[in-house]
């Protein structure tokens, strides 16, 4: 594998590949005294953010670093983009300066992509750690690890993901990784909050959250986000909450094996109740530490194998 | 099928070193030389743990401890020890899978552990296990046991318990077949 810049189209023996070995990394690393593997000493991954992020940067420097990469990082305010100079500069710049790999987060959608392009030459592996309302691969594959440690195969498992699926990337990767996984999805969301053309998608869509919870083996609440939000796509925060929100009385319609997620930050007693987040039904802390495993997975797979040409 | 001839070559280029009988008797000698060396069961002799390189070295581990057992009335911990993210070569192929690493119950702290594997070679494998025992803890020594010697090292390293003596060539391959992986025993060459 030489990018990860998207789960549309994954090769699920591939995502498969990586699950079992963020599997076999969070099994090796359990109960060590040394918490570091020298797998990728020498090599250098740097980690690019032109937008907010608290879990997924640390969590990715925090997996370099476990792999005893080095790991710089660089974010838009305080590098010379703040000087104006552009994605591809910048990119060239960091690969010149002798980075492997380039962990690149942006708002515009499809900027992995571009990045990926600019950067063939210089034969440096790009990961899309969130691109605009396009894609986020390595939350979907964290949440799909977590998923296999409650559920163990996802094969026909129904799951359900409820909320701001328009403006989500962790939903579009989701779908894509988990329905090549051969879950069954549903996406649960007022027709508002549905982006054009998700009838294409291979998905089954809901209006009513209560109707499709006693049947569901996992429930994955998104967040909304206000900051894309430029209009009235519901009336208000409280009509939303009563709509979509898992509240404690719609946790006891969930089947006692069912796993709640969310990918990340959590509204509390928006989209979810806090009682439900601090439950033990949730899985979110587990998310995020089976995030370092993951992306440590996806960095083992993408640098410590002889040269590819992309 | 009719037993084949220790050392006859069959069509498929293939030389019988040792057979499935072969194997458990280089088996169950090498549990009397553990046995022996390590003074397994004297009241003064350290703990031991054997500890299996996968794929192979993992279920010879646990039949030397059966044999040991069965001679010592002793049980001896056995566990798995991957060494995949510590090797020298992951950028000379493809993506290698990783394999399961396993401690036994009490970790490796001053213990004598036996690492074990099916074939000995360039030795680099051995020196990728000794890296990832360090990050396990601090065992009190650490010995080697081999199913099979095949020569070439290309690092300073020997072995404690040789199953048997192979000269090869370089470009020969040495395969130990076990049931739990091959539906046999035995070691070819090819």
């Amino acid at each position: 594998m030489k990018h990860l810049l998207s789960t549309e189209g994954i090769d699920p023996a591939q995502a498969t590949a990586i699950l079992d070995t963020a599997a076999s990394l969070k099994q090796a690393l359990e109960g060590r005294e040394v918490r570091k593997l020298p797998t990728l000493r020498g090599r250098t991954v740097i980690t690019m953010f032109f937008e907010n992020s608290t879990r997924t940067r640390v969590s990715f420097e925090i997996a370099g670093k476990w792999m005893s990469a080095d790991v710089v990082n660089v974010s838009a305010s305080g590098s010379s983009v703040s000087k104006g100079e552009s994605l591809r500069d910048t990119a060239l710049t960091l690969a010149a300066a002798g980075a492997d790999c380039v962990i690149v987060r942006h708002p515009a959608s499809g900027a992995a992509h571009r990045l990926a392009g600019w950067l063939r030459e210089a034969g440096t592996s790009v990961v899309n750690a969130g691109d605009g309302m396009h894609e986020h691969p390595t939350q979907a594959l964290l949440d799909a690890a977590t998923l296999r440690e409650r559920l163990g195969d996802l094969r026909d498992r129904r799951i359900a993901i409820v909320g701001d699926v328009l403006h989500s990337r962790v939903a579009r990767s989701n779908v894509h990784l988990l329905t090549a996984l051969g879950a069954d999805v549903t996406l649960v969301a007022p027709p508002t909050l549905l982006p054009v053309g998700v009838e294409n998608w291979p998905v089954t869509v809901s209006h009513e959250l209560d109707a499709e919870l006693p049947s569901l083996d996992a429930v994955m609440l998104l967040r909304v986000q206000a900051e894309r939000m430029h209009g009235g796509f519901f009336p208000s925060a409280r009509e939303y909450s009563i709509a979509y929100g898992l509240s404690e009385n719609r946790l006891k319609l969930l089947p006692e094996h069912a796993v709640v997620l969310h990918p990340g930050p959590m509204l509390r007693g928006m989209e979810i109740a806090s009682a439900v987040a601090d439950s033990p039904r949730a899985a979110i802390t587990d998310q995020v530490r089976n995030g370092v495993h993951v992306r440590m997975a996806v960095l083992y797979h993408l640098l410590a194998h002889e040269e590819e040409t992309a | 099928m009719a037993p084949r001839q220790r050392g006859a070559t069959d069509p498929a280029g293939e030389r019988e070193l040792l057979s499935a009988g072969d194997v458990a008797r280089t088996v169950a000698r090498m549990a009397h030389q553990i046995i022996e060396k390590t003074a397994l069961g004297a009241p003064s002799a350290p703990a031991v743990v054997l500890m299996g390189i996968p794929s192979r070295g993992a279920p010879l581990a646990r039949r030397l401890a059966v044999r040991i057992a069965e001679f010592a009335g002793v049980e001896v911990p056995t566990g798995t020890l991957d060494v995949t993210l510590y090797r020298d070569d992951l950028r000379r192929g493809p993506t290698r899978p990783l394999e399961a690493t396993k401690l036994p119950e009490g970790g490796v702290d001053d213990k004598l552990v036996i690492l074990v594997d099916d074939v000995l070679f360039s030795g680099r494998t051995i020196r990728a296990a000794l890296d990832a025992l360090r990050d396990h803890g601090r065992p009190r020594a650490v010995q080697l046991a081999v199913l099979v010697d095949r020569g070439h090292r290309e690092l300073p390293i020997r072995a404690d318990y040789v199953g048997k003596n192979v000269p090869t060539a370089r470009t020969e391959e040495v395969h130990v077949l076990l049931e739990e992986f091959d539906q046999r025993d035995g070691v070819v060459l090819r």
